[in-house]
């Protein structure tokens, strides 16, 4: 579904933020990508939808071209491709049923989105969707009401809305606790498998991937160091990504505490258990 | 549950929740606003004529002429210079005393009143009002504009002084008064070091104002530039009126850029 | 010796350094010179006999000001229902013509800041240096005396005053919600409706409340050029020296003032 080929984003200032990447996501197929802060993961994803404009390389969606497309094409092309961000990114003033329905923006004249009026189909759909990340008894309230996990459960349903092909998923847990954070993956990958998605899943907690996902796609300096089965993570291959660390020390329960697997890295012990 | 089986309509909860209270407000805002646009009576035939004197207007603003009322001009812009100057400071001066006076966690409920009255009083009327007095008072000259710009000026400050100082962290003055410090003391330690900051900036600011004000007391006789333009503009001088007011223009841009300036430099 | 180390060791503690004492000395000199200096030019050609006969002068005033004339009254109700017509007329002509400009100026949203954006900050910054008596000057000489002269009169000096506050509004959104509405898709004038506006909502209502109290202030002198409410009384007044009418018409500004204070309290609670 997703083909991306040579991908290089060299920012103003000089920074290379991508080097030369190539990654193919079949559809119904979620990657995770893990790399330590600065790889370029934020970037890459936004490079996919163009809210970061690549320097060189492909994007092929389907068949589709996305690095060649005119803006008014682009925006066609972004009623595909929905996004989920690390801080909700919901317009805090407005109901969770706007956020929702924002997702059809895309599909909307601009006259009826002004007035909120969306045709029966897309309302039916926002309710459906509503439902089926349990929050329909929140349909009225303004989006800054809700709590972290519903906040994110909004966004998530306002990708769905969009009926997009592929999901670009950046740090959909880092706002969340641990429990929350653990409800937030197993909804999307539920999803993904639901309606055949392709995602791309931006994440820096190396356990909660693991547990989850079966494709890690580790980056490095712009750069992919790894491709394989999340199994493969092995101290070597965590070494390549982020860098020497004593991979193989083990302290506490992780599933009592996922905030201490931020702080030190992921364990041994879930690596080898999923 | 099918996709059929959900609503297929949805509207956004209404801002105002009572129905009633909500048409209401509705149809009281758009009688007003008819009755109020009703007030405007517009004489057609000199509006005609008007468009006549605009294509003046906008003749003299391409063709600024500077050198034909130099003279006067130059009088009217150093009163307003002055005038701002001068009015400023003293105008600060006496804010201070004022302001502290005006805040209730400082200033005993007697002062707090009479201080809070001034306050009210200055800010209440429009500057052009207070020159109209003064220049009753002590004649016409840019004295009496100086006059008007320090009373405006003691309103302003004192009142956003005053705000400033009720809104100081209170755990800072109770550490400073429970050393055993007087009431000066106080002031000096704990009360200044946390409202200097924004209080320059204030004072910066004010000086953009005092100097647009000091282009409008002129009309009513109480000096400043506004005097030269109100002639100008009399006499039919378009082009001498265009002058006056793009040299208004650039000292007020020339006043706000130096005022960033000053503030960065501080901040 | 131990007093003097002591006495050293305050001077080391000095907050500044000497040089900086030194600067800061030298600007209040400069400063103290500019205004005597300013004082002396400004009142060179001041007649002291009248400024000595001040306080007479003043108690002659308010003398002849009290009683103030009641029965004016009646014929100040229609210029003070124009002074608010001309304030929220004019204020709702200026959010309407600041609403674009403050786009356009906002570094965000302009859609070019190489060309737009100059143009609309001299918008801004041309129309709030003059003040909206100096407008109702110029426009009671094109349009002629009235109310309509007043409305825009205020209604321009307000444009770059709700324009300036607007677009520093704007420029302050957080722009994560504006990327997630971009990122469906969405076409620009949506991206505005439903991540910019949402967002400077509050701030707008504000802003507006605000102006409108100012413009009360502001549409009572703006009579005093032609340009309609209750500033035309207050000329006329002054003219015929009726000093107890003055005083009625200044109870009236008073009073009105405080209503405006109030109500545009009232408002800004039920905002925020």
């Amino acid at each position: 579904m997703l083909r991306i080929e040579g991908l290089v984003k060299r920012y103003r200032t000089g920074d290379i933020a991508l080097d030369g990447v190539d990654l193919v996501v079949p559809a119904g197929e979620v990657v995770g990508l893990i790399g330590p802060s600065g790889a370029g993961k934020s970037t890459l994803i936004r490079c996919v939808n163009r809210l970061v404009e690549p320097t060189a390389g492909t994007i092929h969606l389907g068949e589709l071209d996305v690095t060649a497309l005119s803006r008014r094409d682009l925006r066609r092309a972004r009623r595909r491709m929905g996004m989920i961000f690390q801080e909700f990114a919901l317009v805090e003033r407005l109901t969770v049923m706007e956020n929702v329905l924002s997702g059809r923006l895309g599909y909307v004249a601009f006259w009826r989105s002004f007035l909120r009026r969306f045709s029966a189909a897309d309302v039916r759909g926002a309710f459906a969707t509503l439902d089926r990340v349990g929050l329909l008894d929140h349909v009225d309230k303004r989006a800054d009401a809700l709590s972290g996990g519903q906040r994110q459960r909004v966004g998530i349903a306002r990708a769905l809305l969009q009926g997009p092909d592929l999901l670009l998923i950046d740090e959909p847990t880092a706002s969340l606790d641990p429990k929350t954070s653990r409800q937030i993956m197993r909804l999307i990958t539920e999803l993904c498998a639901e309606r055949q998605l392709a995602a791309v899943v931006n994440i820096h907690d190396v356990a909660l991937a693991q547990l989850f996902l079966k494709r890690i796609v580790g980056l490095r300096a712009g750069v992919l160091v790894y491709d394989g089965p999340s199994e493969g993570l092995t101290p070597e291959v965590l070494t390549r990504i982020y860098g020497e660390e004593d991979w193989t020390r083990t302290h506490g329960d992780a599933d009592a505490d996922d905030d201490a697997a931020r702080a030190t890295g992921p364990r041994p012990e879930l690596i080898r258990a999923v | 549950m099918s996709i059929a089986a959900y609503p297929d309509t949805w509207r956004r909860p209404p801002f105002i929740a009572s129905a009633t209270w909500r048409w209401a407000i509705y149809l009281g805002a758009l009688a007003y606003l008819v009755v109020a646009a009703g007030a405007v009576d517009i004489n057609w035939a000199r509006l005609a004529e008007g468009v006549a004197r605009a294509g003046r207007l906008f003749v003299g603003f391409l063709s600024p002429n500077f050198t034909a009322r130099w003279s006067d001009i130059a009088l009217g812009m150093e009163e307003s210079l002055t005038m701002t100057v001068t009015s400023t400071v003293v105008g600060i001066l006496v804010s201070l005393p004022v302001g502290v006076g005006a805040a209730r966690n400082l200033a005993p409920l007697p002062v707090y009143l009479v201080c809070r009255a001034i306050v009210a009083l200055s800010r209440s009327f429009q500057e052009v009002i207070v020159a109209i007095l003064f220049v009753a008072m002590v004649g016409f000259g840019p004295l009496a504009g100086f006059l008007t710009l320090s009373f405006a000026t003691v309103g302003f400050m004192a009142k956003l002084l005053a705000e400033d100082i009720e809104d100081i962290d209170p755990a800072q003055a109770e550490a400073i008064r429970s050393t055993g410090a007087s009431w000066l003391q106080l002031v000096n330690y704990a009360v200044l070091p946390q409202v200097m900051p924004r209080l320059i900036g204030l004072c910066l600011y004010r000086v953009d104002i005092n100097f647009r004000e000091s282009a409008v007391v002129g009309i009513v006789g109480a000096g400043g530039i506004g005097a030269t333009l109100n002639t100008a503009l009399d006499r039919y001088e378009y082009d001498s009126a265009a002058a006056i007011l793009i040299i208004i223009i650039v000292i007020v841009m020339a006043a706000e850029y130096a005022s960033s300036f000053v503030r960065k430099g501080i901040g | 010796m131990p007093t003097a180390r002591a006495a050293d060791g305050a001077s080391a503690w000095r907050r500044t350094t000497r040089a900086q004492d030194l600067l800061r000395w030298f600007a209040w000199l400069l400063l103290a010179a500019l205004f005597v200096f300013s004082w002396n030019v400004m009142t060179k050609d001041t007649i002291w006999a009248f400024v000595r006969d001040a306080p007479a002068q003043a108690a002659d005033i308010g003398g002849r000001m009290m009683p103030p004339r009641w029965s004016y009254i009646v014929q100040l109700s229609r210029p003070l229902w124009d002074t608010l017509s001309i304030a929220t007329l004019g204020t709702l002509l200026a959010i309407l013509l600041a609403v674009p400009v403050a786009f356009l100026a906002a570094r965000n949203t302009t859609p070019s800041v190489m060309f737009v954006r100059p143009v609309a900050l001299l918008i801004i910054v041309a129309t709030r240096s003059i003040n909206s008596l100096i407008w109702a000057l110029l426009l009671v000489t094109v349009l002629g005396p009235g109310v309509l002269a007043g409305i825009i009169a205020i209604g321009l000096r307000s444009i770059g005053f709700v324009g300036k506050l607007l677009y520093e509004a704007i420029e302050e959104i957080d722009h994560a919600q504006v990327e997630a509405v971009v990122a469906t898709g969405a076409a620009p004038a949506q991206v505005i409706d439903y991540a910019i506006v949402p967002q400077i909502l509050p701030a707008f209502a504000g802003i507006s409340v605000f102006r409108w109290d100012i413009n009360i202030r502001e549409s009572s002198v703006v009579g005093l050029v032609g340009a309609g409410g209750i500033g035309l009384n207050l000329e006329a007044s002054l003219n015929t020296l009726a000093w107890s009418q003055v005083s009625l018409i200044l109870l009236a500004i008073l009073g009105t003032v405080l209503f405006s204070e109030w109500v545009s309290a009232k408002v800004r609670h039920a905002i925020i």
